[in-house]
Order: C-alpha cells, then structure tokens, then sequence
C-alpha cells in the first residue's frame, strides 16, 4: 500500500535530525495555524497563491528565497561547527551518515532553490517592468512555474522528516549515486525534486525569454533596453539550452535506479564519465544564469546611485552575450584530473580564462561608470562596491584553477571551495542583496531600514572574508571538501577561523528578518509617495509604488536609453490626464499553478517511495487540471477605466 | 598524522618537481593577476569616495558614458593577460601532463592504485607485493602509476608530491611523480567517495633506494597473498583500514580489477550488506 | 512617424498569436536539446554491448522504414490539417486529423511491437548500456508521439465543443509544430540508430 514508506523512515532514533524535522514540522503547523485564527487564507488565496501578477510572483520567489537561505544557512553552520571541532582523530558530533547528507542538502538548496529561486524572482519583478509592459509573455504559466519551484522545495525539505536526503554531493556523481551504492532514498529525493522545480525553471526561462525578445514598450529597440534586461535574456537563454541537458541527464540516472538500465553503472558497459560530461554542461552554463542576472543589477545600482548613464553600454551588452556563448565551451574544466591529455586540458583551460576578458571588461565599465559621479552612498550601492572588491578576487582564483598544472593541485580543495563561495556569495548573494533592497520600495510602497540594510552588508562581507580566507589557505595546506573530519590537527585554528566567520554572516541572517520586521512596522516613517526613491533612470520608477496591478496606466513610449531618466530631464511626464482611459484586459487569476504544484509533490513523494498508485493519481491529477484550464473560454477581464481611476485618486495606496 | 603545525604543509611545501612546477606556475599567475587585481581594488575604493556626494573638489561628469580609447584600454587589459596566462596555461599542460613520463636516469618504478570502500590497494606489479593504505617509495625514482577504482570514483592525491588523479571503475588513468627527498607525506582521496570517505588516507613513506629494497625483501618474507579471493574479501566495504601489506600478488591482477571481473564476489556482498557501516 | 520606417524591434509589444508561435519555438528547442543529450549518449554508448547483441543483429531495416513512412505521411496529413483549421472547416479537420491519428497510432504500434520483440529476445534495456541508451532514444521520442496522439484528440474535442476560436486556432498550430518538431527528430533517429548501426 506505501511501498517502502514504513515508520522506519521517521528518525526517532537519531536526535539532530529528529529535533530538526519537529523544528520543521512546528514551524509550519504555527504559521498555518496563526493564518487560520487571523482569518488570512481567503486574502492568501486570492492575492497571492492564485495571482498571476509577475510581481506578487517575483515577490514569492524571493520570499522562498530568503526562507530557504535560512534553511541552507542552517546547514552552513552545522558543517562548520562539525569540522572546527573534528581535528587530529576527533569524530565531532555528526556521523558521516548525518554529514553527508547535510553538504548534500547544502549545495542543492544554495544553488537551486536560494542564488536560482532568488534571481529568479529578481527578473521576474524587474523585467516587465523595466521594458514597460503589463505582464510577462505567458502570465498563468508564470504562477505554475513558481510553484513546480514550490514543489521542488516541499520535497526537498520532506526529506528531513521522512526518510533521507542524498549523501553524493549535490550533483550526486554515478556510480556513488546509482542503486549499487546508494540503495537508500536519497538520492530519489534529489532527483525527483530537482526534475519538478527543474520544469518550472525551463518554462519560466521560455517566459521570460519570450517576454523580452516580444513584448517591449514601443520604442524600445534592443540597443534601448536596460542592461538588467539584456542579463535577463542572457541568463534566460542559458536556462532553455541548459536545463534540457540537466532533465535529460536526471533522466538517464532514473532509469538506471528505478528500471535497472546501464547508462552509468560499473557494470555492462555503463560509462559514469559520461553524467560527469553531461551534468557539467548544464552546470557550467548554470553558474552564468547565476551570475549573469547579478552583473545586470550592479550595473543599475552603480549607474543610479552615480547619478551617470552605464559607461560603455554597448561594450556590456556585447560582453553578456560573449559570456553567454562562451559558458556553453568550458565545462571540461571541473575534471581536468580525469585524464583527458595535454591539448583537451590546455584548449579548455584557455576557453576558461578567455571568459575572464569579458568579465573584466565589466569590471571596467563599472569603475568607470563610479568616475565623474555624483555618488550616493546608500545600501544597495554597499553591495555593489563589496561585490567589485570581492568578485575580483573570485575571478583571480577561478582563473587559477583554469590553468590545468594549478587544477591538479587545487581540484576538490578547500581552495575550490573558497572560489566558488567568492564568487557565488561574493557575486550572486551580493547581487540578490543589492536588487532587494533596490527594488523592495517599489514592491511595497516603503524602503527598508538603511542602518540595518548596511549592517547586514558588513556582517556578510566581514563574514565572508573570515570564513573562506581560511579556506583557501586551507586547500593550499592540502585539505580537501567533503571530509567529515581530519587528522591534522595544525589545521584547526583555520577551522575555527571559518566558523567565527559563518557565525558573523548568520547574524547578518538574522538582521535581514529584524530589518524586515523593522521596516514593515516603520513603514509610514519610509514611504515611497513619489514611486522613484533612489532617482532611478529606468521605466519601473515611472510606476507608482506599488505598481497598480496592470503596471503602466498608460503604455510607455521610449525613445532612447534610461527612459524614465531622459523624462525627467526633459520633464517630461505621461501624463493620464490627457489622455482617454481606455480599459485594460489583464489575465484572471488562476489556480492551476498551485493545483498542478500539489499533484507534482504527491507524484513525487510516491515516486521516491515506489507508491505507484499515488503516482498515477497525482498524473491524474496534473492531467485533469490541465484539461480543466484548456477549456476555460474567458480567461481575462476587463479593468474599468473607473478602477484605474480609481487607483490614482487614493493616492498610490493599497 | 602531522601533529606539528606548520604554514609550510601541502602544496606548499613539495618534495618533487611536479610540485615544485605547479607550485611555481600557481605563484606566477597569481603574481600576474594581482598586478591588475590590486590597482582595482584601490581605484574602485578611490573612485567611490572621490566623487562621493557632497565632495566639493570632484570634478563631475553626469552625462560621460563613452571614451573609445578607454574602451580599448579596458578589453586590451584582460586579453593581454589571458594571452599570457594561456601561454603558461598551454606549456603548462603539455609539461606536467600527468601521463608524460617523468625523464631519468634511474629506471622507472610501476605502482599500480587501485581505490576500493574505504581503502587504497596498491600493487608493485614487479617486485611482486602489495600493501594497503601504505605507499612506500624510493626517493629519486620515477613513479609510473597505473590507477583504476574497483568501486566508485576516487582522485588519488598526494599534496606534496603533485597532480592528482581520478581512479574510475573500468578505465585504467595514469600519472607520473617523483620523489626527491626521503620522509612521509600525507596521501588522500579527493573525490568524495561515501561514508568512509575521510578515512581513506594513506601513507607515502619515501626512502632512500636501499632502505627501499631493504622493504621490499622484508615485506616479501611476510603473510599473504594478494589473489582473487583475498581481493574480494579486501574489496568488501571498511573503513579506517590499518596498513598492512601481502607477501605476494597474483601475476596481472590488474587487468581483471580494471574490468571489474575480479571482484564478483564483492557485488554480491554489496546487494546483501545494503547500509554501509562506518566507524570500526 | 511612418509605421514602415519603424524598426520591427521598436513596433511594441507583439501580438498574443506571435508570442504564443514564438514561446512554443523556445518550448521545441528545449525539447530538441533534450534529444541532442540523448542521441549523445547513445553515440557514447553505442558500441558498449557488454557482450549483447549488436545494432545489426537486433534492427529490422523493413519495420523502420515503414515507420518512417507513417511519420512522414502523418505530417503531411498534419499539414493539410493545418489548412483545413484555417478554412474553419471542421469536417475537413476531422478527417486529416483522423488520418494523422491512425498513422502515428500505427507508428507507435510498430515501435511497442519492436520492444517487446527485443525484451523477448532477451535484448531489453537492462542487458546493456548500449541497449539502454537505445530504448531511452527511441522510447523517448515514442513517448513523445504518444502524448502528441493525446494531444490530437484533445484538440478534436475542443474543436467540437469550443470551436475555432482563437485560442483553439493557437493550439492547432502548436500542435502541428510539435508534429513537425518530432519528424524532424526522427528522421535523426532514423539516420543514426538505424541506417548508422555498424
């Protein structure tokens, strides 16, 4: 009746993860249970879960975001503390059983459900916005690609409670990860959450890549968009000619576990360097989704709080693209010590360190965007400086690590992970820090805290330093990732250099929840009456804040680059009470998104257990919902012009 | 292991010239690279506070966003760089190919690496021992290892002597050091391979050539034999595995290790033993 | 401004029918790029028999080449289909559409036959790695015509109950892409699995 599932998967024997799934469990009962006796479901519901407005849905993706940074973050210090202590012959406090799973866990959820969910939500919000229009191209698939994000996350975490999560690393390299090795559920869990949440990133990555090449204001050229649009399209076409190869290869693994098939078993001819080849070429590609979106946010807080046009518009675009193209060539470089000969090494060494020219010459352009202007120095433009500062330092040692004879020494070293987080934290996280707090006043109408915006900012750069430069040493010192404990014992005082580091950036954690709270409670002190708060130049500053549900009153015409800065150069201003308003057909809300997101973790959930009903069930029920949704003639409804009226009479206010 | 502390460990301190290159071209690039890393940090810090609001002696420039010239500078910078670098990259790779023999005056020695759960099999196929989690070497020689995994993958690294180097179950890598001084260095899995994945270290014991030998003629009067039933039982899983050493090795048991013939009797114990135990 | 001298990037937001057309191109090259991983694995794997029977041994020549012509046929029949939907003439519709039906269910009938024929000649997925990559290429894009199948009579029934409405009219033509977007893959199919095999 539930195949494998039985009682035994509850760890009522282990205490960590115990207390953790009760934390969990807990957690969740008390915020639904706080929704309920205020009486919030119908206002959820109606608002938020079944919106198919790509800024409330921007606004979810974020939100996950920040809860999973929580969870993800939790892991970060598990392992931490674990290693500070685990020196010269002590076991620490987390069996190897534990710890694997935890880094598993970490990786997974860092990558794909916080720098992914985060930036994500990021262009979700900004890009319509940014290119004057009402909505994305596909507004009702919009809301199911957030929550097959949704369901992704849910089965993720469901693997605390019930069962287990993978103990491979987070990209569970065969053989480990087959049946032979890894029998337990693990490792099903991780792919089947990775596969749902990896349909909703493609569809999204057609939406939005459709949004931009289709649906711009009039006027906008592609030399006119702003340059956060053209890392958009960038990233966005990485993830449709990626995340086929990530299904792809998810698949081959699938088969092998659940149908005995060879694709990279030990055994009848099976080739595991083949899933190393091919996970790598979604991979690579996927560090530029990552990063790309984040770059494009540096340049509109560098330009805004410069008060000066991006310098060197056009050397950036043609730099994104070159980033874009190039990342699709490179892969080979995270197994230079497979044995693969001199000139393969050699030729991907040098692809690797030529994406670095690009990359350069946007450090560039943003140094010389900072010169001549008039400088503002606000939160947003703290992670900028932090990330030029940091980032440099990533690509120095990412370059390093591309010359082969230098990768022998350093590949699966604490040195490659001190890289990867100097350039993910130091550039990614950066990046979703520095477009949060750039464009939360204009999600809510009010901006957050400064004081507490630049503290969280010091808290992650102090932090990161504390944390990773020992890490790099470390990996120098011959460490590798991954142990659950060592032998030398002279590496320890690094170790707990890097813990004191995690405890910093976890208090900047915790303030970014303070801050929240403090803002949200200060929130008249903070208003945003005039809908630009930072004297933006781009059209979302245009819009009230918060924008009106349909965006523009009045669609955008733009004749040049920085649109909303040349109209009020020229003071021009659109104004709506000149012209005739005409009523606006916008999306209905649906809810199909959440529906097919409930039957994906059911199918899901019965796939990694072998409940094969249930997951014919939940097909059923994805396949019913979806018939459902083709049948329904009208789809769209018409604002009145006396409701847009309406709106800007109240003053901007919800 | 190393209960002295020291900066001066791992890659940092190699003991032969694959290390001592690696170390060298590591040391170059990033001399190189901080020559433009360090200016922009400073320039970006600079530019920043400069033409902070409200600093009066700034010069401003608020509709400046193009300069040919710059524009050259800028992509000349980075490709100029990575001119260079490649070319070190390039030479680089072809010198210190692990699979390019190490050149030498004295005869090459074969070692043969085999990584299993949790534990490193290494077979000297002429000298007709084997030992586990026990690299024993002689200094001066070249070492020409033949690698493969009899279970998941693992990279066989030895900091201080250089490269590492995946071991996969079917395929045969190899991979060529030198030792130039005598001593014990830290030998380690790189890739993780699974519960007992920390313990699976090993010991390179370099001696001189006679103390070598003096080994070799000592661990040939002692126990066991390396054939395939003996393999099989080593194949099963362990972790934290003592060193120890057979007197004798089955003539090419290489060959079927690396087609994964060797060790039936290690997949069946596999289906039957599911949950790895770790920690005797 | 003379609409003409408007360059077609700064006309505006395009038309739903031009972005529904354009969402589902990116839609098909994704699922292109799905094949492309696939058909790479099968080139790796190809020749890792473990021992098993051989490409040669196992593929009938006459069986493909009938199913090619279903395939290739039925987008043509898809293609009249096509003109049919935009004369609105339901009847018309109906009968290409059934026509379509019947040749990609005999195509997919062929294929079931020929795996079960191999399972029972004890050349099933699981005796090698090159067996695998072979029934997860071609039973992949079988998948995909099945659910195309599906899809077909889907679209028939909203045709019946809905009419052509504009929505409908999107649909069609996706669909029609996707039948097209599958030919084209099996054509790869065929060239690479079948003609290919040495």
């Amino acid at each position: 009746m539930f195949g494998k599932l039985t009682w035994i998967a509850i760890p009522f024997d282990q205490p960590i993860p115990l207390a953790a799934s009760l934390l969990v469990v807990v957690a969740i009962a008390t915020i639904a249970g706080l929704v309920t006796w205020r009486g919030w479901w119908p206002y959820l519901w109606r608002e938020w879960i079944t919106s198919v407005d790509h800024k409330r849905i921007g606004v979810m993706y974020v939100v996950l975001a920040l809860v999973m940074l929580l969870r993800g973050f939790i892991d970060a210090i598990m392992m931490r503390t674990q290693l500070a202590f685990a020196a010269a012959g002590a076991q620490g406090y987390l069996t190897p059983d534990h710890y694997d799973q935890i880094f598993s866990a970490h990786g997974t959820i860092m990558i794909f459900f916080v720098a992914m969910t985060f930036m994500v939500g990021l262009m979700n919000f900004a890009v319509p916005l940014q290119l004057g229009v009402r909505d994305v191209a596909f507004p009702v698939l919009n809301s199911v690609s957030f929550w097959l994000t949704a369901a992704g996350v849910l089965l993720v975490n469901l693997s605390l409670v019930v069962g287990e999560f993978a103990k491979t690393g987070w990209l569970a390299y065969p053989p480990l990860s087959e049946l032979a090795y890894s029998p337990g559920v693990g490792v099903d869990y991780y792919l089947w959450a990775l596969q749902i949440s990896g349909v909703g990133t493609l569809l999204s990555g057609i939406n939005l890549t459709t949004t931009i090449l289709k649906l711009r204001a009039k006027g906008m050229g592609y030399m006119r968009m702003p340059i956060f649009c053209w890392t958009a399209l960038a990233s966005n076409l990485l993830i449709i000619a990626a995340f086929p190869i990530l299904t792809a290869t998810f698949a081959m693994l699938l088969v092998d576990r659940y149908l005995g098939f060879h694709f990279f078993t030990n055994e009848l001819g099976g080739n595991a360097m083949m899933y190393i080849n091919l996970i790598w070429a979604w991979g690579h590609p996927e560090v530029y989704i990552l990063i790309l979106p984040a770059f494009g946010v540096f340049s509109e807080v560098i330009a805004t709080f410069s008060e000066k046009p991006l310098f060197g518009y056009r050397s950036m675009v043609i730099a994104t693209m070159a980033i874009c193209m190039l990342s699709f060539m490179v892969w080979l470089h995270h197994f230079f010590t497979m044995g693969a000969g001199a000139d393969v090494n050699a030729f991907f060494g040098i692809m690797t360190m030529i994406i670095a020219v690009p990359t350069g010459v946007k450090i560039f352009n943003w140094l010389f965007t900072l010169y001549g202007g008039n400088i503002r120095f606000e939160a947003p433009l703290y992670w900028a400086l932090g990330f030029i500062v940091t980032f440099v330092i990533g690509g120095m040692t990412g370059v390093l690590l591309a010359i082969p004879p230098v990768d022998f020494v350093t590949h699966n070293s604490l040195f490659l992970v001190a890289h990867f987080h100097n350039v993910i934290i130091g550039g990614v996280l950066f990046g979703a820090f520095a477009g949060y707090t750039f464009w939360f006043p204009k999600a809510f109408g009010f901006s957050l805290h400064e004081g507490l915006g630049k503290a969280i900012f010091w808290c992650w750069l102090i932090g990161f330093y504390l944390a990773f430069m020992p890490l790099y040493v470390l990996g120098l010192m011959g460490a590798t990732r991954r142990m659950q404990h060592y032998a030398e014992a002279g590496w320890q005082p690094l170790m707990i250099a890097a813990l004191v580091g995690a405890v910093v950036i976890a208090v900047g954690v915790l303030l970014t929840i303070v801050q929240l709270v403090v803002s949200v409670r200060g929130r008249d002190q903070r208003r945003d009456v005039s809908g630009d708060p930072w004297n933006g130049r781009t059209l979302e500053w245009s819009t009230p804040s918060p924008p009106p549900p349909w965006n523009f009153t009045i669609a955008p015409t733009v004749d040049g680059l920085d649109a909303n800065w040349a109209a009020k150069q020229q003071a021009l201003s659109q104004d709506r009470d000149k012209a005739e308003l005409e009523p606006i057909l916008m999306p209905k809300n649906s809810p199909i998104g959440v529906i097919v997101a409930f039957f994906a973790v059911a199918t899901g959930f019965a796939l990694v257990w072998h409940i094969w009903w249930m997951a014919i069930v939940g097909l059923i029920g994805i396949l019913t919902a979806c018939l459902a949704r083709a049948w329904q003639v009208s789809t769209d409804e018409e604002i009145p012009p006396e409701t847009i009226e309406a709106f800007h009479q109240s003053g901007y206010q919800q | 292991m190393h209960d002295t502390w020291s900066w001066l460990s791992g890659i940092l301190a190699p003991q032969g010239p694959i290390a001592a290159s690696e170390l060298k071209i590591l040391l170059n690039a990033t001399a190189i690279m901080l020559a433009v890393i360090v200016p922009v940090i400073v320039l970006t810090l600079g530019f920043a506070w400069w033409f902070r609001v409200g600093n009066k002696n700034a010069q401003r420039l608020p509709d400046w966003s193009y300069s040919g010239r710059i524009e050259l500078v800028i992509w000349s910078i980075p490709t100029l760089i990575v001119v260079f670098l490649g070319g070190i990259a390039w030479l680089g790779s072809h010198d210190l190919d692990p699979y390019r023999e190490i050149q030498s005056k004295t005869p090459p020695l074969t070692v043969q690496v085999v990584s299993l759960d949790w534990k490193w099999l290494f077979i000297y196929p002429d000298k007709n021992l084997a030992s586990v989690n026990q690299l024993v070497l002689p200094a001066n020689t070249p070492i020409n290892f033949q690698l493969t995994s009899a279970s998941v993958m693992n990279s066989f690294f030895v900091p201080q002597l250089g490269s590492q180097i995946y071991t996969m179950a079917g395929m045969t890598t190899r991979l060529s050091l030198l030792a130039d001084r005598t001593g014990i260095f830290p030998g380690i899995s790189a890739q993780f391979s699974g519960a007992g994945f920390s313990d699976m270290r090993f010991d390179v014991v370099v001696k001189s050539s006679d103390d070598f030998e003096a080994w070799v003629n000592t661990t040939r009067q002692g126990k066991g034999v390396l054939d395939p039933a003996a393999f099989a039982k080593l194949a099963q899983q362990s972790s934290n595995v003592t060193p120890t050493t057979f007197a004798g090795v089955e003539p090419r048991l290489f060959d079927p290790i690396v087609a994964g013939t060797a060790h039936a009797a290690d997949a069946q114990t596999m289906q039957s033993n599911q949950m790895p135990s770790t920690g005797e | 401004m003379d609409p003409p001298a408007v360059p077609l990037s700064q006309r505006g937001p395009a038309s739903t029918d031009v972005v529904v057309r354009f969402g589902f191109w990116l839609f098909l090259l994704s699922d292109i790029v799905v094949f492309s991983a696939l058909f790479a694995a099968y080139a790796v794997l190809s020749h890792q028999t473990a021992g098993g029977p051989t490409g040669p041994q196992l593929f009938e020549r006459g069986r493909t080449l009938l199913e090619t012509g279903c395939l290739l046929t039925s987008s043509f029949t898809c293609g009249v289909m096509s003109l049919a939907v935009q004369r609105r003439s339901a009847l018309q519709v109906y009968g290409w559409a059934a026509a379509t039906f019947a040749l990609g269910c005999v195509f997919v009938g062929l294929e079931v036959s020929e795996f079960a024929g191999l399972i029972a000649a004890g050349a099933g997925p699981t005796r090698s790695a090159f067996l695998s990559a072979f029934f997860t290429l071609v039973g992949t894009h079988g998948l995909h015509v099945s659910l195309g199948l599906c899809w077909l009579l889907v679209m028939m029934a909203q045709v019946a109950t809905i009419g052509f409405r504009p929505m409908v009219m999107r649909r069609l033509l996706c669909f029609s892409l996707f039948w097209h977007a599958l030919d084209i893959v099996w054509i790869g199919v065929f060239t690479i699995v079948y003609l290919g095999a040495r």
